[in-house]
């Protein structure tokens, strides 16, 4: 026996006798114990549930840019609404949704118990970054009711400082929910560093720790940048300092510069704990030891390294100088290594590994597939004499949604579907959960597929109307994003029926080895009943499917020893 | 000193929060997370200093000019005050760690004054600029300047004064950017020729001091609340966290003014 399972078991003390089925769910009732509370279980949940409310709304507008795009012209909104309603989708899907989605919701709730531990390192910090996030995303709301912005989720200068609108408001928003991301980005650095137990040494940690931690220190190194990005901006906008304004003197091209020195790395604040969360499917639904463990991590540090190195490629056709485009366009194809080496690895775990295709494996499945367009179409934007072409029209689309909705999202959802029976304590339909995905898969790609072709042949993103040979692709696009509406909704009503009608999940319904399905389903208080007995992440020979228990139990367990 | 165990205070205050295993371990969380909140606060200042070395290196004449318009006495004496207040906090924490009751709330209330000290003189000299309409961006009162630099020449004690050998430099500074004819205006003898664009200085000056001047009460703030504590006697040999890492904030705002100071007002 070695001291870290020691260690562990001394920290699970004094839940034992905690009444039959009491878990965090029900073990405190009235809207404070929720809205109040410092477990980072219902922080995970409350995080959760107004993530996902804001996915919806983004989804919205989404549909109705498409909506509006499906005919040339007038359809359903004037060119005002359609510059509101676009640029609402992104600034709600990026700020208030996927930024926060993975690290927030997921990270929060399964995090500490990755880590066998009991909570973050900071609890009332974690609380505060929720309250944050909620007063944030009542501003960004409250700027929507109040008229909107049309700027685009960029707000370049100079028009960001002379349109009228809700500029200010929406951009204190994004101050204010980019103190939530440092706080929760500093909370699991802590954590991390901190909480690990006696035994998991930085190579014994789930490849999902790595991605937070990898996350979180580009939360905390570029969210600063942006917060001064958008202090200026509104300084610009109510009391004219002239620092973006070319008529006083200033460089708009400044702004793109502070902008994407943060929304470059923000990239990688969202893909990262996709990554993570793909690395642990990966793996479990394989039923074989993680390939190149590694090489998963170091790459997810690498990824954080380079994040930083090539904002300027957003900026290839803005008058960058010839210098500075090929620097950046030689990071930018350099960022390719590390994304390969991860799915090169999660490719070699399946070979030959005992594949279930349970739904958050098929979401997994099309998380590769689509990820891998999405960073391949990369390489066609690093250079830089398609780029000129490409810049602006429907093929940055289509690449930007490949990696951040068929990537960020599609792993958003195979996590939810992966780590639901533990959040919640109820399995869900595998049959209708798989015809979710398949559809979503199937919108996804009819939606942003023809987005690449009539990008290359030049559509410009972001107009109003288009000549009439563009149609026949907006219309494809349109419809493909009702049929990803429809899967969607396929996938929230499945999960919503596991919670009123489904089995109670087991302790372990996939068969991982990471710690966190050693803790009931759903976990009590304090996380772990019993001790925590600490194994290889990857290591699934002792765990074996028990018929009465209806999930994996752990036979022979072999402790790690250091 | 009081006792430390006869103050239930005191006592209730230094608990192990249930998810840590050790105290030393949650000192050490709790250190770490101010350590990286400090990293945010540098980065953020990090875009301001940036800006400012764009604008800096494709304007140089703005900044000679401009820096002339500011105190330096009383910068100087800003940076003595916060220098000193950085002093009393780092003996603060000292005292805090020694259980030294009575000097921590001495020490915590130098350091608070100090904060009032710094504001007060800060405001001194936004006054000043105010006054005389050397305002950022639009609001910039070029006509202001031109009699303000035409009063300058006759009265001394409107404004910092003439130093010759500053004057050469810039004289050189400025004939090698083909702007030789713009030093005069410097001590006012031409307000004709003023170097275009002298609000973009202002402009960067004013945000900067600004957010620090934002910060600078953020840490009085926090120094205020580990006064009315430390006056509670919450504060002992095995509890004195809070007075740490308030201390380590205090001395990074001193630390980005030690920065300021010379960049915004010791040009040359």
């Amino acid at each position: 026996m070695n001291t870290g399972a020691a260690t562990i078991a001394d920290r699970s003390n004094g839940a034992a006798g905690r009444p039959h089925g009491e878990n965090y769910l029900n073990c405190a009732s009235g809207w404070r114990s929720w809205l109040f509370t410092l477990d980072h279980k219902r922080i995970g949940v409350m995080y959760l549930a107004a993530i996902l409310f804001s996915f919806f709304l983004g989804g919205i507008f989404a549909l109705l840019v498409r909506t509006e795009l499906i005919s040339p012209g007038h359809t359903i909104m004037d060119a005002d609404s359609y510059n509101r309603a676009f640029t609402l989708h992104g600034a709600i899907m990026t700020f208030l949704f996927i930024i926060p989605g993975i690290p927030a919701a997921l990270g929060n709730f399964v995090l500490p118990l990755l880590l066998g531990a009991k909570d973050v390192a900071l609890p009332r910090l974690n609380l505060a970054s929720f309250h944050i996030y909620a007063i944030g995303a009542v501003m960004a709301v409250a700027a929507i009711l109040l008229g909107g912005v049309d700027t685009g989720w960029t707000f370049y200068t100079p028009y960001s400082t002379t349109t009228s609108g809700q500029v200010v408001m929406v951009t204190l928003a994004v101050f204010v929910l980019g103190f939530s991301s440092i706080f929760t980005g500093i909370n699991f650095i802590v954590t991390i560093h901190k909480m690990r137990p006696a035994g998991m040494g930085w190579f014994r940690m789930p490849l999902m720790l790595w991605a937070l931690y990898a996350t979180a220190i580009i939360q905390v190194l570029a969210t600063p940048v942006l917060a001064i990005t958008v202090l200026l901006l509104v300084a610009e906008r109510v009391l004219g300092i002239g620092v973006f304004d070319p008529a006083l003197g200033g460089d708009p091209v400044l702004f793109q510069h502070f902008f994407w020195f943060y929304s470059h790395p923000a990239v990688y604040i969202m893909i990262l704990p996709a990554m993570g969360v793909i690395s642990e499917l990966i793996s479990t639904h394989s039923r074989k030891t993680i390939f190149g463990y590694r090489a998963i991590a170091y790459s997810s540090i690498a990824i954080a390294v380079f994040s930083f190195l090539v904002w300027g490629h957003h900026m290839f056709v803005s008058g960058q100088s010839p210098l500075a485009t090929v620097i950046f366009s030689a990071l930018t194809f350099s960022v390719s290594i590390p994304s390969a080496v991860k799915v090169f690895n999660w490719l070699a775990t399946m070979y030959k590994g005992a594949i279930k295709l349970e739904t958050p494996m098929v979401y997994a499945l099309s998380f590769i597939f689509l990820f891998g367009i999405g960073g391949l179409t990369g390489l066609f934007l690093a250079t830089l004499a398609t780029d000129v072409h490409l810049h602006d029209s429907y093929f940055v689309v289509a690449h930007f949604h490949y990696t951040m909705m068929g990537g960020v999202v599609i792993a958003f959802l195979a996590g939810i579907f992966h780590w639901w029976p533990k959040m919640f304590g109820r399995l869900f339909s595998q049959k209708w959960g798989n015809i979710g995905a398949v559809l979503v898969f199937a919108g996804f790609n009819l939606t942003f597929f023809s987005q690449f072709v009539m990008g290359s042949k030049g559509m410009p993103r972001r107009y109003y109307s288009y000549p009439p040979e563009f149609e026949i692709y907006h219309q494809l696009s349109t419809y493909g994003s009702y049929l990803l509406a429809v899967g969607l909704f396929v996938a929230a009503g499945v999960l919503l029926h596991s919670l009123l009608a489904g089995r109670r999940a087991p302790a372990n319904p996939w068969g991982s080895a990471t710690l966190e399905w050693q803790a009931a389903s759903p976990p009590s208080h304090h996380n772990f009943d019993g001790p925590v007995i600490l194994t290889d992440p990857y290591d699934y020979s002792g765990l074996v499917w028990d018929a009465e228990e209806q999930g994996f139990v752990r036979t022979a367990h072999e402790e790690v020893v250091r | 000193m009081a006792s430390v165990a006869a103050n239930p205070r005191y006592e209730g205050k230094h608990h192990l929060a249930h998810h840590f295993d050790t105290r030393r371990q949650q000192f050490d969380s709790h250190k770490l997370a101010m350590w990286l909140f400090l990293v945010t606060e540098v980065l953020m200042f990090g875009g301001l200093f940036c800006a400012y070395t764009i604008y800096r290196a494709s304007h140089p004449e703005i900044f000679l000019f401009a820096h002339t318009l500011l105190d330096k006495n009383l910068g100087a004496v800003n940076t003595i005050v916060l220098l000193f207040s950085s002093f009393t906090m780092a003996w603060a924490v000292r005292a805090a760690m020694l259980g030294e009751r009575r000097r921590l709330s001495a020490l915590l209330a130098i350091t608070l004054l100090c904060g009032f000290g710094f504001l007060g003189i800060k405001a001194v000299e936004y006054n000043h600029k105010w006054q005389h309409g050397f305002l950022w961006g639009q609001h910039f009162a070029y006509a202001e300047l031109q009699d303000y630099l035409a009063g300058h020449g006759t009265d001394a004690a409107t404004g910092p004064a003439p130093d010759p050998a500053a004057d050469a430099h810039a004289a050189a500074v400025m004939a090698e950017l083909d702007l030789a004819a713009a030093v005069t205006v410097a001590h006012g003898h031409d307000p004709a020729l003023i170097p275009r664009n002298v609000h973009i200085f202002f402009g960067i000056y004013f945000v900067m001091t600004g957010l620090h001047g934002i910060h600078v009460l953020a840490g009085m703030i926090v120094i205020g609340w580990l006064l009315r504590r430390s006056l509670r006697g919450d504060f002992g040999t095995r509890n004195y966290t809070a007075v740490d890492l308030g201390g380590l904030y205090w001395h990074l705002v001193d630390l980005i003014w030690i920065f300021l100071f010379p960049l915004l007002y010791l040009i040359h």
